[in-house]
């Protein structure tokens, strides 16, 4: 593997993480539980997706095969796809959302904040950006997962259950591979597990503000960032997303 | 328009006290909640202004059912963008109605139970991705028409709601024209679903301004109390006269073929929509009548846990706050 | 018990330099979430460097009928404004 093919990847990883999790923001509007959530949640979905422009035009600048932002989104199978898990797992209720989107928050705030010391100026001016934005939705979605977590009966129980439920898939965000020390060796990002502690500290404060328990077990599904194994959600996600662009090839929107 | 067939409430109040207070809306002024104001005023203004709000809630699902189809990252933005300020612009108008005495969730059940309507128009389908530029053009520009005057109508809350409103929703209609001449211009498959969408929109959109002045509910206290600026007619009028130029740069036939200009009245005559059609929508007969309102009720009833837990938390909070104190 | 959540009024600085303006209400559980409700639904593009919130309950008004004692006084007092001074145009700007 090249360092523009590790870089690529890399890349990729960001941009992919952002688009999935911003399509599945954006399925929320106009169903949240309250006007004032339906529009915060939109300001999220939109600045994930305007994060994904980014990364996802970075990747194609340096994969070097004149793919847009737009063809690398609408115009992959799944398998070429290197989210994590974490973020194409369905909705479920307002509280898994909020709880899958604090998770992953707080990995994101977290990433960033390295990224932007990273040798690449392109992907340090990025981070720059992304992450006053990210801070502001992991203010949020640790808000609202304390607010729920330690609320009534039954929103303690649904956030307990969401948190049970997810807790599988926050590993993978912390699994290196040969792609990482690539991109460790050239400075231009972290290697994941190293940020691991400092993760478990911030969920570990904020889910003890909110009376839950993090599950004992370290399990974690895999095979997202690496493209081997996705779940069933991801197919179903794209067919929706890329179904104009794949029933009108070439044309114009 | 999203508060069609409002009828005006009757009023018995003191003479005295009415013809001072019709006096300050011909003078210009500007009615505030704790003023004076005839018991139908406030009715009047309550349903439609709960009317204008709920349509535009209600307008969030046509739309946002485009939203994780829409084909490029840009025009996934744009949209979100849009349908996130109907959700905004229905928060602003329920605060204008909280004003007059009924709370959000008063005004939302009303909605959801089927005691408040909404626009006739959000209970037609949204089919084909030019639909989303089609809504844009023609649903947005129908409402602007009515919303700009309303800037100046007498409630002063409901005017300044709407001031902001306008505001915002002037990129509503341009995005939306910019996605059909997208289409228009594009590949013939493209050309025929912003066909295909002009063809169904156009007299659901006519249907917007509500039924005929002949045959339209007394519209002339809610005219002389300035909670309603312009007649139907007039209205539509000037939205058939605004539009045939914006279908003919598209190169899209509007679907009324005894549209013609009339140089005597300056104006173009067209075919009324179907106004059987229009009162089966109202009455709950539309295509999407029950899908939406399915919809609605849904998002109420499975956020109410989320609504109650932040709720309990905060008390638990205010309350931990006193007892340190 | 109701539970609706409470009314809250927003003020919004729009640039530094310039005071809280009123820009219109939202609803929120508490004081902290009306802020961030406030940002997101009132600061969508980009309107505000300062927010402030104030429960709707919590905010005295004045009576309207109480417009003519409380006001009026004040029209009298024309020599607050600073078009009531004639000042020579010779001695320039003031």
């Amino acid at each position: 593997m090249t360092r523009e093919e590790a870089f690529t990847q890399f890349l990729l990883r960001m941009g992919d993480n952002t688009l999935i999790l911003g399509h599945r923001v954006s399925e929320w509007c106009g169903h949240a539980p309250v006007l004032e959530e339906d529009i915060a949640l939109a300001n999220t979905a939109l600045d994930l997706i305007g994060q994904t422009q980014m990364w996802l035009g970075l990747a194609g600048e340096v994969q070097g095969e004149g793919k847009s932002a737009d063809d690398l989104a609408f115009l992959r199978d799944a398998w070429d796809f290197r989210n994590v898990l974490l973020c194409e797992v369905p909705n479920g209720d307002f509280g898994r959302t909020l709880m899958r989107q604090f998770l992953f928050d707080a990995w994101h705030s977290i990433q960033l904040g390295r990224l932007m010391k990273s040798s690449d100026e392109r992907v340090a001016a990025i981070a720059e950006k992304a992450s006053k934005e990210v801070a502001y939705h992991l203010e949020r979605s640790a808000d609202t997962v304390v607010g729920l977590g330690d609320g009534t009966e039954e929103s303690r129980r649904r956030m307990q259950e969401a948190l049970d439920y997810l807790w599988p898939y926050v590993g993978e965000m912390f699994q290196s591979d040969d792609v990482d020390a690539e991109m460790v060796k050239a400075g231009i990002a972290p290697d994941p597990a190293s940020l691991r502690e400092e993760y478990d500290a911030l969920i570990s404060r904020i889910l003890g503000d909110a009376t839950l328990t993090i599950p004992e077990s370290r399990f974690a599904h895999k095979g997202g960032r690496t493209g081997a194994m996705h779940t069933e959600h991801l197919g179903h996600l794209l067919t929706q997303m890329q179904w104009l662009q794949r029933a009108y090839p070439g044309a114009k929107w | 328009m999203y508060a069609q067939m409002i009828k005006s409430e009757a009023t018995q109040d003191d003479p005295e006290k009415l013809a001072a207070f019709q006096a300050r809306i011909d003078a210009g002024e500007k009615i505030e909640p704790k003023d004076w104001m005839p018991e139908g005023y406030r009715k009047t203004l309550i349903r439609q202004i709960g009317q204008h709000a709920h349509s535009e809630i209600v307008g969030q699902l046509p739309e946002g059912n485009w939203i994780t189809r829409a084909p490029t990252l840009e025009r996934k933005a744009i949209l979100l963008a849009k349908v996130q300020d109907e959700a905004g612009h229905g928060l602003y108008l329920y605060c204008a109605a909280e004003t007059l005495g009924v709370s959000r969730d008063e005004i939302t059940e009303m909605l959801l139970d089927g005691r408040m309507k909404y626009s006739s128009i959000f209970n037609y389908p949204t089919l084909n991705w030019a639909d989303i530029g089609a809504v844009g053009w023609l649903v947005d520009g129908a409402a602007i028409m009515n919303q700009v005057p309303l800037q100046r109508t007498s409630f002063g809350p409901y005017s300044r709601a709407m001031i902001r409103i306008c505001k915002e929703e002037s990129f509503h209609q341009r995005q939306g024209y910019d996605a059909i001449r997208q289409m228009a211009e594009g590949t013939p498959e493209q050309k025929k679903m912003a066909q295909d969408a002009l063809n169904r929109l156009w007299y659901p959109s006519l249907m917007m301004f509500g039924p005929s002045d002949k045959d339209s509910v007394h519209s002339a206290q809610s005219m002389a109390w300035k909670i309603k600026m312009n007649t139907n007619d007039e209205l539509r009028q000037k939205f058939v006269d605004q539009t045939v130029p914006q279908a003919e740069y598209l190169g899209l036939t509007i679907p009324d073929p005894d549209l013609k200009w009339n140089e005597e009245r300056g104006h173009y005559d067209y075919t009324d929509p179907d106004w059987s059609e229009f009162f089966d929508v109202i009455k709950g007969n539309g295509p999407c009548n029950v899908d939406r309102l399915a919809a609605r009720n849904k998002a109420w009833d499975d956020g109410q846990w989320v609504r109650d837990g932040l709720l309990a938390h905060a008390r638990k909070k205010a309350a931990g706050k006193h007892a340190a104190e | 018990m109701k539970n609706e959540w409470p009314l809250w009024e927003i003020f919004i600085r729009g640039q530094h330099g310039m005071s809280h303006r009123h820009v219109g209400s939202l609803h929120a559980p508490d004081a902290e979430m009306a802020i961030k409700n406030a940002r997101d639904v009132y600061t969508r593009r980009n309107e505000g460097v300062s927010i402030w919130v104030v429960e709707a309950n919590h905010i005295s008004a004045s009576s309207p009928s109480d417009k003519g004692p409380l006001y009026e006084p004040s029209e009298s007092k024309v020599y607050r404004h600073p078009t009531f001074f004639d000042i020579p145009e010779e001695v320039g700007a003031m």
